[in-house]
This record gives C-alpha cells, sequence and structure tokens, in this order.
C-alpha cells in the first residue's frame, strides 16, 4: 500500500473509481431518489434527477396501505431470532471444535458446510408437508426454524474461525495465575470471544434479513416478512414507481447501514474461512 | 491438552449443532427420495395417509424427456455461465481498481459492495420496473434520448436482462474476496518486476493472475452454488416466462404449482446431485485450508 505514486496518477485512479462505483450504486440511488418524488415525477421524461419537488407523501402511503410495520417487524423477529437461536447452539459447538479438536473435527466442519449446498428446491415439498401438519405454515416460529437452520453451517463455521484464532497459551496463563475454570469463561475467554460473535451476529442477520425462498414460499400474511411485501408489489397497479420506491428504502436502508459495518466479516463469512 | 472428560464436554456440546443440522438434512431428503419413486398428485387425492403408489423410476425418466428439461439445463448453463463471467472480469478489473492508491477509496468501497446487501426481491423489482421498464423505465427513456426504439427487456432480451440483474447483485461479492486477495500480494515482487521494465499487462498475467487463481476458484464455486438455485429473482421478474426458467425453478413449478410431486421431486434429487458435483470441489479446498 505504501507505493508511491505521481498526483496526477492518483488523480486519475480515484476518477475512474469514483465513476465505477457511483454507475454500480446508480441503481440504489434512483431508487431512493425516486422515493421522494411523486409519481408523476417518477416516470417524467426526461427522466429528473435532483430538481424536484421533494415529498415524503410515499412513505405515508406505503404505510397506511400495506400494513408496512408488521412486515417489518416480521422481519426483526425472523432474522433476529433465527441469528439468537443460531449463536445458542453454535456458540458450544464452535468452541468446542475450536479448542478440544479431534480428528473428527474436520469431517464434521466440512458436513456441516455440505448442508448448506443442498439446493432448497431439492427439499422444498418435505418442508411444506412438514410444516403443514405441524401447524407451522405461515407462522413467525416455524420460519425463524427454517432461517436459523440454513445459516447454522456458516454460523459455526465463523464462529469456529474467530475461536481458534485466540491463543491457547492464554488460558494456561491464566490457570496458572490461579483462574478457575468459571474465571477462565468469564474474564479470560469471553472477551476475546465477543468481536468475534458480534461479527457472526451481523452477518447472519443481514442473510436472514435478505432469504428469498422460504420466506416467500412458507408465508402468506401473517408470518411475512419484507421480502414477500416487496414481491406483493410484483403485479404494477397504475402509477406506482415511486410508492416502490419507498417500500424499497425502508426495506434495504436498515441492512445498508448494517452491511457497511460488515464488509470484513463478509469475506470471511462466505468463503468458510478460505480467503481471510 | 483436552482430557477424557473435556473430550466427552466438548462431544455435549456439539451434539444440539449436529443433530439439528442432521435432522434438518436427512429428513426432507429422505422425503424426497421416496416421493421420487411414487405417484404423489395431492390434487388428485393422493396423500401419504393412503398411501402412495411405487413407480419405479418412472418420474425420472419422464422429467428427463419432458419437453421443457433440457431448455431449463440450457437457461441454467447460460445464466450461471454468463453471471459467472460477468463478476469475474469484471470482479478482478475492480479489485485492481479499488486497491490503486487513490482518494475516498472507502466510499467507493461501500458504492461498490452496497448492491450485495439490496434484499433480491428487491433488486429484482427496482430493475425489472424502474430500468427495464419499455414505456417508463430510465434506460427506454435513454434509448428514446437516442433515437432508438426502446427494448421490452424482460421478454424480447429475457436472459440477458436476467444476467445483468444477477450479476450485479454478486459483482460485489466477487470483488469484495478478489480484493482481500489482491492485497495479501507482496507489493515488493510487482515493484521488482515494474524495475526490471515488465510492462503492466506482462505484469498482470505472470504475477497477480496467478496469486489471484485459488480466490477466482473459490469465487466460481461459491458463486455456482448460489446461482444454481436463484429463486426470487426470476419469480419477481419474468415468473419463468420468456425462456428464463431454470432447473430449479422447474422444479419448483412442478412442485408448487402444478402440484406433481413425484416428478418434481426426481427433479429436486437431479438438482442434488448436480449442487453435490460443484460442492465436492469446494469442499476440497475448503479442507486444505483447515490443515493449513
Amino acid at each position: 500500500m505504501a507505493r508511491s505514486v505521481t498526483p496526477k496518477r492518483k488523480m486519475v485512479n480515484t476518477m475512474a473509481a469514483w465513476a465505477v462505483g457511483l454507475l454500480i450504486f446508480f441503481p440504489i440511488l434512483w431508487t431512493i431518489l425516486t422515493s421522494f418524488k411523486t409519481e408523476a415525477q417518477a416516470i417524467n421524461d426526461p427522466p429528473l434527477f435532483l430538481f424536484f419537488d421533494w415529498t415524503l407523501e410515499n412513505y405515508s402511503v406505503v404505510q397506511e396501505r400495506s400494513d408496512y410495520m408488521r412486515f417489518l417487524w416480521n422481519s426483526v423477529i425472523l432474522a433476529g431470532g433465527s441469528t439468537l437461536l443460531g449463536i445458542i447452539v453454535a456458540v458450544p459447538a464452535a468452541w468446542s471444535m475450536a479448542f478440544v479438536p479431534s480428528k473428527r473435527t474436520k469431517d464434521i466442519l466440512l458436513w456441516m458446510l455440505s448442508t448448506k449446498m443442498l439446493p432448497a428446491v431439492g427439499v422444498l415439498y418435505p418442508i411444506y408437508l412438514l410444516f403443514i401438519q405441524l401447524g407451522l405454515l405461515d407462522t413467525r416460529a416455524g420460519l425463524t426454524i427454517v432461517l436459523m437452520l440454513i445459516n447454522l453451517p456458516i454460523i459455526v463455521w465463523m464462529l469456529y474461525t474467530y475461536f481458534r484464532e485466540i491463543p491457547g497459551e492464554i488460558l494456561e496463563a491464566a490457570r496458572m495465575d490461579g483462574a478457575g475454570l468459571k474465571e477462565e469463561i468469564l474474564y479470560v475467554l469471553t472477551p476475546m470471544a465477543i468481536p468475534g460473535i458480534a461479527s457472526t451476529v451481523l452477518l447472519n442477520f443481514i442473510l436472514a434479513w435478505n432469504e428469498a425462498f422460504w420466506t416467500l414460499n412458507l408465508t402468506a400474511a401473517k408470518a411475512a416478512p419484507l421480502t414477500a411485501f416487496i414481491a406483493s408489489y410484483s403485479s404494477p397497479e397504475g402509477l406506482f414507481y415511486a410508492k416502490l420506491s419507498a417500500a424499497s428504502t425502508m426495506a434495504i436502508a436498515p441492512i445498508l447501514v448494517l452491511g457497511w459495518f460488515s464488509q470484513k466479516q463478509l469475506v470471511r463469512g462466505l468463503t468458510f474461512g478460505a480467503v481471510k | 491438552m483436552a482430557t477424557k472428560a473435556s473430550r466427552s464436554a466438548a462431544r455435549l456440546m456439539m451434539a444440539p449443532a449436529v443433530v439439528l443440522l442432521l435432522g434438518w438434512m436427512l429428513v426432507p431428503l429422505i422425503m424426497t427420495l421416496w416421493f421420487s419413486f411414487t405417484k404423489y398428485l395431492p390434487m388428485r387425492g393422493d396423500s401419504i395417509a393412503n398411501g402412495l403408489d411405487w413407480v419405479g423410476f418412472e418420474n425420472y425418466g419422464r422429467f428427463v424427456t419432458s419437453s421443457s428439461f433440457w431448455p431449463s439445463v440450457q437457461t441454467t448453463l447460460i445464466i450461471v455461465g454468463g453471471v459467472l463471467v460477468i463478476t469475474v472480469v469484471l470482479g478482478i478489473l475492480l479489485a485492481i481498481l479499488l486497491d490503486q492508491p487513490m482518494w475516498g477509496q472507502g466510499v467507493v468501497r461501500i458504492f461498490v459492495i452496497a448492491p450485495f446487501f439490496v434484499m433480491p426481491t428487491v433488486s429484482a423489482l427496482v430493475w425489472k420496473n424502474m430500468f427495464m421498464d419499455p414505456v417508463n423505465g430510465l434506460l427506454a427513456h435513454i434509448w428514446k434520448f437516442f433515437g432508438a426504439t426502446p427494448v421490452e427487456w424482460l421478454s424480447q432480451a429475457s436472459l440477458p436482462s436476467l444476467i445483468m440483474i444477477v450479476s450485479w447483485q454478486w459483482l460485489p461479492f466477487a470483488t469484495l474476496i478478489l480484493l482481500t486477495a489482491i492485497q495479501s500480494l507482496d507489493s515488493e515482487q510487482l515493484e521488482a518486476a515494474e524495475m526490471d521494465g515488465a510492462p503492466v499487462l506482462k505484469r498482470f498475467w505472470y504475477i497477480v493472475l496467478p496469486h489471484l487463481s485459488r480466490a477466482v476458484t473459490i469465487v466460481i464455486l461459491i458463486q455456482t452454488i448460489f446461482l444454481l438455485s436463484i429463486f426470487a429473482e426470476i419469480f419477481v421478474t419474468t415468473g419463468g416466462a420468456f425462456g428464463t426458467k431454470t432447473l430449479s425453478y422447474l422444479i419448483f413449478q412442478r412442485v408448487l404449482e402444478s402440484q406433481n410431486i413425484g416428478l418434481g421431486s426426481a427433479g429436486g434429487v437431479y438438482a442434488i446431485i448436480l449442487a453435490n458435483i460443484v460442492a465436492i470441489f469446494l469442499m476440497r479446498i475448503v479442507g486444505k485450508n483447515l490443515d493449513a
């Protein structure tokens, strides 16, 4: 990174990178801008970029018409609940694999990874059927469990790669200083594990929030999260670009903010530690 | 460090995760396998309670001989291949660009990564309506501005449009991983080559690209697994019309829309086998990394 370059070259780099970056970001920017237009302005030809009458009307229309808060709440519960459950199940597992590894640890980890690769559509009907039998169809509880299970391999993996970086010597040092098992876990290991757990929570919350196969196929009205709410806009009715934009902006805004914090973890989480 | 007691404690700690995943994998898998060998049409009164008729490999044969099978395989290959080529090539170029010294690097990075965080239904709908709509879409405005006839993207050029949407979603992923890999490249090596007078292209071809090969492989494998089962993007844009029916979308239609569970399950088994072939390669790389 310490390469020295001429200011001219740095300028060229900067312009090129900003141009490309803005081009990639443009659809999101355009959606956000459109959400503040009236429906007529939204389809104006030539397109209006910044100079239009900014309005918040679409946001209130979307909320009134479609009970937006309920979908939002469902998204929060599903993403939050599945992540929390996943962490509770995964922390002990990842912990024991990282600190008491056996010959089979690697096989178990790889097997867990392989369950993530099972194509969802291949097991759609059995799950659908089980959900009907168990009365879980269109319930938050059912979907929370499914989302937990599909992300569990990633959670275990991420935690494992983080825990493995905690040096074992530190435990020995604590023991020499007379720390018991309780102190060891409470004062030595936990503080060192918290950052890894936090990163894992963040990434999996995002993945669960955006999941759009099971949330579309296993919900109808009651448990539907924002993914399904947005999908309900796929049959257009009159002028709806501004409202679609407002709904979309509300659905993606929280995740864009969280995502900004999780850039680094993304690589580790989604490559199963193969790229760091 | 590990004693006998801690070993059994470790097993106990692992048990919930292992049992849950084992159940999640085996129960539906066995059911799909079972259904795939039966005639199972719930709309015509077939149910597990009444017993399903065993038909052997009939569903497997019918699934591959149906007129929509080969087109769906072709569509799947075109979409997966198209997105892979675009995201890997552009991803490498972008990663190299983002690795250069510049002002506002952090902001540009956020711009580039952002599409990955947009939920699939949102990106599909925004692209479909606000960009690709033949009357009011932004692309139509641009086409008209240059005096051209607007394209009906999702019907006339359905596959390229879909590839474009999905590539937009996955380019950040490829870029981010390749950028991480590039940043681990020893810059002294590049500088030495530069001083020896190696031109840019040669430096790229003989130093950067070999260094990236592992990361590229990982990007290809992981994306392939996710791309084989893209759903929401097709569901809300074309609903499988205009030649955009992928293998997994075909299975979805067989199972939930026409409610032919036996046939759909046979298709599901094919999809599982296909995904596993890709997965084996990925697991080899990941497994090697675990030993290191």
